[in-house]
């Protein structure tokens, strides 16, 4: 892949194919923990951390065991046990020698396990045929775009809580009719496919 | 009057015009029927646990999808409940996790290979969200909630049931957005051929506004049940055990300001 066409992945995968509000990959937490700008922002950046090395251990994984020993078809199992090892040892290792930083991501971290954009990604860059690098970058970008989502969601959230929303709409079905003006938003920068 | 609380009486002549289904079905609990029935309505793992939404909205774009989405869902939630349940006794307490998630994802590669050979077309069209089933919240709420606790013909009730209302729930969802943003149901032509179809109901912004609408209509039908169980006098949201609660996302461990939020505080 040429620089141009790693630029032109970065962007799209960013904003016109954003994990959240298009391929709807990481939706849990998106609803979730969107309630805060701060939080959202730290449920942001955690996932980033974890998505591009989760990627990029994936596709090493892949790339290196799994293709040569013809193991493919075990590519579900492996990849979900690798995230959940991997999310493990981040938090070790976060706990042991960037004591703050644990404490601000708290309970997000290991939330991170069960978000289907991490495995998603994992399971997109073999069925697109990525190689590790632009896997890795294809990762980097995936999350980039789902913190962009959550920061801007919970941006909203925060502005609506004095709003005198209907009350069925209370809570979950507001914010889902959020996010679908925002996918609408979203759709502008499909010019750029 | 003046002695109740208002935060935890109602009015009952005020209640009574909610709609509650629990007063005309009378089952013994865990027994296999019930189990079916909380699934399909009680628990709806989408309407009313805001569970599995990766999938709901993503595979929802024609009846067919869904179809597919939910029924393989069940098959492999049905299979992970009755191991589960049935190894219950032989996991141990602190490997649980990585054992359900081995479990889960071994079923879930054998489904996958089932849907690539025997329907290729229907495989082609789910793509990356058949092996995504993995991170479904359901099975693994499932998993912890019910089957680690009780019999295998419990567990394997409360798959079914958990699996038809989830397809049930995908099904209706499919139904709104594939007649509206396509003029068919299933693929045949329903609406008239002068329907102009609105396309924004089969791309992304039109599955969050028709999934937001159904969990509203709900609300509205269960907004006093909620209440009745749910609120504390000080007016905080008291579920419980937070170890065991599959919804911990929505909160993270902490009370939240509005039942709303926590009732359907979204994972999946």
């Amino acid at each position: 892949m040429s620089f141009s066409a790693i630029l032109m992945l970065v962007v799209t995968t960013i904003l016109a194919n954003n994990v959240v509000l298009s391929q709807f990959l990481g939706i849990c937490s998106f609803l979730g923990v969107s309630q805060k700008t701060d939080t959202a922002s730290g449920m942001g950046g955690a996932l980033t951390f974890v998505l591009t090395l989760a990627s990029f251990v994936c596709g090493v994984l892949y790339h290196l065991i799994l293709v040569p020993f013809h193991l493919e078809y075990l590519k579900t199992i492996v990849f979900i046990l690798i995230v959940a090892a991997l999310v493990q040892f981040v938090e070790m290792f976060l706990k042991k020698y960037m004591h703050s930083l644990y404490e601000a991501l708290g309970i997000y971290l290991p939330l991170i396990t069960t978000n289907c954009a991490v495995l998603g990604v994992a399971l997109l860059n073999v069925q697109k045929d990525y190689n590790i690098i632009v896997g890795t970058i294809y990762g980097l970008a995936t999350a980039i775009g789902y913190w962009i989502a959550i920061v801007i969601m919970a941006y909203l959230r925060e502005k609506m809580t004095d709003n005198n929303i209907p009350r069925p709409f209370k809570g979950f079905p507001i914010v889902m009719v959020t996010a679908a003006l925002m996918s609408i938003a979203f759709f502008g920068f499909a010019g750029l496919k | 009057m003046s002695t109740r609380n208002p935060g935890i009486m109602i009015d009952p002549a005020r209640q009574k015009k909610r709609f509650d289904l629990s007063r005309y079905i009378h089952l013994k609990k865990d027994t296999a029927p019930e189990r079916i029935v909380n699934g399909i309505y009680f628990e709806n793992p989408v309407f009313m646990l805001a569970l599995g939404m990766c999938p709901t909205l993503a595979t929802t774009t024609s009846v067919t999808n869904a179809v597919g989405m939910g029924l393989s869902t069940t098959a492999i939630l049905m299979l992970s409940n009755l191991f589960i349940s049935l190894l219950r006794r032989i996991i141990p307490e602190r490997m649980r996790m990585p054992s359900y998630i081995v479990i889960i994802a071994s079923f879930v590669t054998i489904v996958d290979f089932l849907m690539q050979g025997f329907t290729p077309a229907m495989y082609e069209s789910l793509g990356v969200y058949i092996p995504l089933i993995v991170v479904n919240c359901i099975i693994m709420g499932r998993a912890e909630a019910y089957a680690g606790k009780h019999g295998p013909l419990g567990s394997l009730a409360d798959g079914f049931g958990m699996g038809i209302g989830f397809t049930g729930a995908l099904i209706l969802v499919a139904s709104v957005r594939e007649l509206l943003g396509n003029g068919t149901l299933a693929g045949f032509r329903v609406m008239p051929a002068s329907y102009e179809p609105i396309n924004i109901f089969v791309l992304a912004p039109g599955a969050f506004l028709v999934l937001a609408v159904f969990v509203a209509i709900m609300n509205r039908l269960h907004i006093g049940a909620a209440r009745r169980d749910d609120w504390d006098p000080t007016g905080k949201f008291v579920c419980g055990d937070c170890r065991s609660c599959p919804r911990v996302a929505g909160c993270g461990g902490k009370p939240a300001a509005d039942a709303a939020v926590n009732l359907h505080g979204g994972r999946g």
